[in-house]
């Protein structure tokens, strides 16, 4: 029962992972219809803003260590704690979700130069030339991550008051074993949270309204006389935003390295086929299923008994899928059938 | 008739004779130096020698390769007699006269591992089809390493290893052209266990996580190997894919098994991972059958420890070398690197550093860049004052022997390179071991 549970909750935490990436890859893909490949990116560079706030708030005096005489060697000292002492200390511990506030404004700004820039010349060329342009894309953002912060991954801890584990076996009255790491718990609620926000702002506001009505029949809406062209951009930003955001808290799990938005990339992007091109409660419900799935098949008696599965069950289910669902889990009539 | 054909053929054995009595006389007149041009890019009467350094300049260990590369250059540099000659200073018994390598000077090529073994062969065999490399080192991986070792060996081109601990390179995978100075996972085991012994007792259940890939097999068995001598029990050995980057479907089992230890045999960014998982999945923090858990990570290095942070602090490993050495060559490095680009040097930029050393020492020594010649040279090669104490190359696997650092993750460091404390330098003698327990082949020496 315990592994269950504990398996369970990885896997909706690995989920909620591929849920908020491949949701911002559904929205792009919906609204613009960009197979965008940079999307993993937009999540690496969420995870880099945090790193670049705690190094802003950790910028330090430099107490240099005399017995070392051929290069400096130095301890560092944070000006905010000069300044505010325990407080100093206190917002530097805080410096993740702190991040956030800035992580909106930069993720929003890169989404929309990013779309402006490069991304717009691309809608009516073909997918094949848009995944390549993206790709490209990634690779140089990539570089230019690896040459300011080095290939090394950066440790980007959560705060010390959540750095624990919770101890879920005893509230629950099972094991004491049972523990699960708050921040990861956090992480859940968080993606819970930007996944309702999304749909909220898709079904309640009349700008979500126009979007899902471009999603639906472009030319249409843009015979009502809106500029859905422009609707559609702002989209592409809030989807920077939201993948940067899954980055920014994912920092403490995985400390950030320039390659992280590749890793997750691939996987999403089987996550938004399993899920239906197009389809966002697709995209949502196929990132939790497979990261059940994923988390299931690792445990012991599982891989035991089919070596090696827990490295192809997301494929697996992928082919599965398609085979009895061409379209994928909950995909449109129409969508990626030219 | 007849005698014309005897005639013919009485001068036709006599010639032969001749020359058959030449060509066995013909080896006595060789002398060093005088193989001519049968071996693999001889660089005959050029005034330049050419070295490739196939380092990762790309991908998950860049950084580590960006450190080999200096020290390569440092190398080089010190070779042909300019900066402050570094470890030349105090290399003991050292024939290099600072005039680059049997006079000619040094230059060098540079290749991008990307630490894919594909990716490495092929820039290597373009280093040597292309470059005219004499000879070519570097590497952060042992699949690297154990794959363009066999290249080396085919092209009949020396290849001095640089970062790969697998016992398999030295092992089952050895080559005649191929030489590490680095230790492997066999001294790592054979060092940690007496200080594994005396901090966590002879009663402990040990689970491993392991890197699926030759390095990560052949330090689980050895490290295995020293705890259950000791009297450990070994609860599970788990491989992780790697680059898994998120652990916890392997950290989440270790919970419930009954295992007060966890063994991580990870390296570079999975071990960075899998540690900081396992800290925040509050294993740290257990205690198992009244014994407190305890994370071991066999394998360390300074730029890995940075990665980590907190999370390595008070953690027992290994390590080849550690710019803390106190010892002359170790002081000598440190100051010419330090000098040289304003940081200490990792353990990776010391091996390639004096694998670059040594093997312009053999040509010296040969008087010769004829590789078996310089082969002969290098196996059971001993010398000093290059840290790490005396130092063997063994001839019988091309495993250097040399004291191996037992440290542990700096509790509170002075400053941003403070990262690791030294608690043991352990002795050559207890890390030495039979050089037939893995098996193998050298090879042949001309090929």
């Amino acid at each position: 029962m315990d592994a269950i549970l504990i398996q369970l909750l990885n896997g909706l935490d690995k989920g909620a992972a591929y849920a908020l990436i491949a949701l911002g890859l559904t929205l792009v893909f919906g609204t613009l219809g960009v197979v965008n490949f940079a999307h993993g990116a937009l999540f690496m560079l969420g995870a880099f803003c945090a790193v670049t706030f705690q190094k802003i708030l950790t910028i330090s005096v430099k107490v240099v260590d005399p017995s070392i005489t051929f290069f400096t060697a130095y301890k560092e000292q944070p000006y905010l704690e000069i300044w505010f002492g325990d407080v100093g200390l206190a917002i530097i511990d805080y410096a993740v979700p702190l991040s956030i506030f800035m992580a909106i404004p930069v993720m929003l700004l890169i989404g929309l130069v990013m779309e402006r820039g490069l991304i717009r010349h691309f809608y009516k060329r073909t997918h094949a030339e848009q995944i390549l342009v993206t790709f490209g894309l990634a690779i140089v953002i990539q570089e230019v991550i690896r040459h300011f912060f080095g290939a090394n991954p950066i440790p980007t801890p959560a705060p010390d008051i959540v750095s624990s584990s919770a101890a879920i076996g005893s509230w629950l009255g099972l094991s004491e074993n049972l523990v699960y790491p708050w921040w990861r718990l956090i992480y859940l609620a968080f993606s819970a949270l930007i996944i309702t926000s999304v749909f909220a702002f898709l079904q309640l506001t009349t700008f979500g309204m126009i979007v899902r009505a471009g999603m639906f029949d472009r030319q249409m809406v843009g015979f009502l006389g809106i500029d859905v062209q422009r609707k559609f951009t702002i989209v592409f930003g809030l989807a920077a935003v939201v993948a940067g955001l899954a980055g920014v808290m994912y920092a403490p799990i995985l400390p950030p390295d320039y390659h992280m938005g590749m890793d997750f990339l691939v996987l999403s992007f089987v996550v938004v086929v399993v899920g239906g091109m197009g389809s966002l409660g697709g995209a949502v419900a196929a990132g939790f299923l497979l990261g059940i799935l994923q988390s299931f098949a690792s445990m012991t008696v599982i891989t035991e008994l089919v070596p090696g599965i827990d490295q192809v069950i997301i494929y697996l289910v992928a082919v599965i899928v398609l085979l009895t669902r061409p379209r994928g889990l909950m995909g449109r009539k129409g969508v990626m059938e030219d | 008739m007849s005698d014309n054909t005897k005639d013919q053929n009485t001068i036709s054995r006599r010639n032969m004779l001749k020359t058959s009595a030449a060509l066995a006389a013909a080896p006595m007149f060789f002398t060093k130096g005088a193989y001519a041009k049968d071996f693999t890019n001889n660089p005959g009467n050029s005034s330049t020698v050419t070295l490739g350094f196939n380092v990762p300049q790309t991908g998950a260990y860049a950084d580590e390769g960006a450190d080999e590369l200096r020290a390569f250059k440092l190398a080089v540099k010190h070779l042909n007699g300019k900066g402050d000659g570094g470890l030349m200073n105090t290399m003991k018994p050292m024939n290099l006269k600072g005039n680059g390598i049997l006079g000619k000077k040094v230059v060098y090529v540079t290749g991008d591992t990307q630490t894919k073994s594909d990716a490495a062969r092929a820039s290597a065999k373009r280093m040597i089809e292309k470059d005219g490399v004499i000879m070519f080192s570097g590497g952060s991986s042992s699949g690297v390493a154990i794959a363009v070792q066999s290249l080396a060996q085919e092209a009949g081109v020396i290849f001095m290893a640089g970062l790969t601990h697998s016992n398999d390179t030295t092992g089952k995978d050895k080559r005649r052209y191929g030489f590490r100075h680095f230790f492997n996972a066999k001294m790592t085991g054979s060092a940690l266990g007496p200080v594994l012994k005396e901090e966590m007792g002879i009663s402990r259940n040990a689970y491993h996580l392991t890197s699926d890939y030759t390095w990560g097999w052949t330090q689980e068995e050895s490290i295995k190997e020293t705890t259950e001598a000791l009297g450990w029990n070994t609860t599970a050995t788990v491989r992780t894919p790697v680059g898994a980057g998120d652990f916890s479907q392997f950290i989440t089992p270790i919970l419930n098994s009954g295992a007060d230890t966890l063994i991580l045999n990870h390296y570079g960014k999975d071990m960075i991972n899998s540690l900081t998982q396992s800290v925040q999945f509050g294993l740290r923090d257990k205690l198992v059958n009244g014994k407190q858990f305890e994370i071991i990570v066999p394998l360390y290095s300074r730029l890995m420890a940075q990665g980590a942070g907190e999370n390595l602090q008070g953690i027992l490993g290994t390590t080849n070398w550690d710019w803390q050495l106190r010892d002359e060559g170790s002081k000598a490095f440190v100051k010419s690197f330090g000098t040289e680009y304003g940081f200490p040097p990792s353990m990776a930029a010391h091996t390639c550093y004096v694998q670059t050393l040594l093997y312009a020492n053999a040509c010296e020594n040969a008087g010769t860049f004829y590789p078996p010649e310089v082969i002969r040279q290098l196996e059971g090669f001993k010398f000093d004052g290059m840290g790490n104490g005396e130092t063997e190359y063994r001839a019988e696997d091309h495993q250097c022997f040399k004291d191996v650092l037992v440290v542990r993750g700096k509790q509170n460091p002075s400053s941003q390179f403070d990262l690791l404390d030294i608690v043991k330098e352990v002795p050559r003698s207890e890390v030495e071991y039979d050089a037939s327990i893995f098996g193998g082949n050298l090879g042949p020496y001309k090929v």
